[in-house]
């Protein structure tokens, strides 16, 4: 398949955005640096093109059941126009995806999926719920209907506040809440969810009116220093958060109870998919498990880079790593056996050959002063 | 200026500096460029032995590792210890404070089968295409 462009393609070649593929679009990865990026997210306000998302609903008077048996959290604890961080899994209790549902109403769900998984998480979702319910919930791709903008920062409030229709203060939309509105004279949804570990919102938006919105948000934000911001600074913001990555950190071979993400797993829900398996790991433990680290010797892990026991053996892996640019300190998320998670715990990555302490830490690593 | 006229080159985008027997080494100017924000240089240890074309360290950006390759055979008799405290250094002067290695040539007349400016720049455009 041909490679894609968002509509606001445009607007990041012309701000002088480095391009590269990612999960089959071209997209900006950086624009004047990723440190600089970075920054200006965690004290100003940034945007993100993320327009290559996937939007998948599901309608109908079993939707809520169906969302239920597909998800690992809970949509029925959850009130019309809130939103929630949920596992998508296979039977074996491994990840499908992780998505953002936001629920309309008992028949009405928009799910958030990642752009990578688009495809896979709509044929996943559509087998699943004709299988468990014959009628009475359809699941749509809407992925194609939808442009997303993320505006993220300490001041994302005062810029969007400025262009939308409607009241977006925490009163008005707390975080993970969302509503129909009009920003910049579009319709949008505006959600308070985002992926970076700042206050911010995700708009979702028509593909036609992406650049309108986009160059409004940019010239209304000049005094707040609004800037783009790349997918090399979006990675180094939610790792800061130890935030999962799929691919990274979760994929099909880890559950979320090994990933520490048993926080968006209801156990007390009558049944979903992978159910079973999370409910024994629960009871009976895991082998291995997702944990935070700071680098102690100086060098930066690294996805994929082993880590190893005192003789030099692997005993785990480092599924994300980089340099963070506002805790200054190279950071790693990885896999390590259960049994040596304590906070304190030091362990050994090796990189490029050589061993190097790295020792256990509370996360996120990240926290504003 | 980003291809200086009185440095040599390699393929690999390190820029050599020669003065008689010692040679101080880094990368050049579209080096760094395309690493993007430089986050940490790993160096090798003073008084190591080197050949020319041996992986002696390491470039790192936020989202890539770049390998270093020593351009000439020698001893290493010096290395830029502020590249620990201000890597970006090496994005900001590539040519000057950037500097990362010194070495004492084994064999000074490697220096001459590095490329000139003029096939650095004959490189680069080939690269671009």
């Amino acid at each position: 398949m041909a490679i894609q462009r968002t509509a606001l393609y445009e607007a990041h070649v012309a701000a002088g955005a480095r391009i590269v593929e990612f999960a089959g679009y071209e997209m900006p990865v950086q624009y004047q640096g990723v440190m600089e990026e970075h920054r200006r997210v965690r004290e100003h306000v940034g945007l993100f093109d993320v327009s290559h998302m996937g939007e998948i609903e599901i309608r109908g008077p079993r939707a809520l059941d169906a969302v239920q048996h597909l998800v690992t959290n809970d949509a029925a604890a959850i009130k019309d126009t809130q939103a929630m961080y949920a596992g998508l899994l296979y039977a074996s209790g491994g990840f499908v995806d992780d998505l953002i549902v936001y629920r309309y109403g008992p028949e009405r769900f928009f799910i958030c999926v990642n752009a990578s998984n688009k495809d896979k998480d709509f044929a996943w979702m559509k087998e699943q719920v004709s299988r468990a319910f014959k009628t009475g919930a359809e699941v749509i791709d809407r992925s194609d209907e939808f442009a997303q903008i993320a505006v993220q920062g300490p001041k994302a409030e005062t810029l969007i506040s400025r262009l939308a229709n409607r009241p977006v203060d925490k009163q008005a939309i707390p975080t993970y809440w969302f509503k129909d509105g009009v920003v910049a004279g579009r319709p949008a949804i505006i959600a308070r969810t985002g992926y970076t570990g700042e206050d911010g919102f995700e708009l979702y938006l028509a593909p036609r009116d992406a650049r309108p919105v986009w160059d409004a948000l940019l010239d209304q934000g000049r005094d707040l220093e609004v800037g783009p911001i790349g997918l090399g600074a979006r990675d180094t913001l939610r790792l800061e958060m130890k935030f999962a990555l799929y691919g990274n950190d979760i994929d099909q071979d880890h559950t979320p109870v090994e990933a520490g993400l048993s926080w968006i797993v209801a156990f007390g829900k009558s049944g979903f998919i992978g159910k079973p398996v999370l409910d024994q790991q629960k009871q009976s433990g895991v082998q291995r498990k997702l944990v935070g680290f700071e680098m102690i010797d100086r060098g930066i892990p690294r996805h994929s880079y082993p880590i190893v026991d005192a003789a030099g053996k692997p005993i785990g892996v480092v599924t994300s790593g980089t340099q963070g640019p506002s805790v200054n300190q190279a950071i790693a998320m990885g896999y390590v056996p259960a049994d040596q998670t304590k906070i304190g715990t030091e362990h050994r990555c090796e990189v490029r050959g050589k061993p190097l302490r790295m020792r256990i830490v509370k996360t996120p690593f990240y926290k504003k002063s | 200026m980003t291809i200086p006229n009185d440095l040599r080159y390699t393929e690999e985008h390190e820029w050599a500096r020669v003065e008689a027997k010692v040679a101080t080494i880094g990368i050049t100017h579209h080096a760094q460029e395309a690493l993007g924000d430089i986050v940490f240089v790993d160096l090798p240890e003073v008084g190591r032995q080197i050949k020319k074309g041996e992986a002696i360290g390491a470039v790192e950006s936020v989202k890539a590792v770049s390998d270093l390759f020593s351009p000439l055979s020698g001893k290493v008799s010096a290395v830029n210890g502020d590249l620990t405290n201000t890597p970006d250094a090496v994005n900001k002067d590539p040519y000057g404070a950037g500097w990362m290695v010194k070495i004492e040539l084994a064999v000074p007349a490697e220096a001459d089968q590095l490329l000139s400016p003029d096939a650095y720049r004959a490189l680069l455009a080939k690269e671009a295409k």
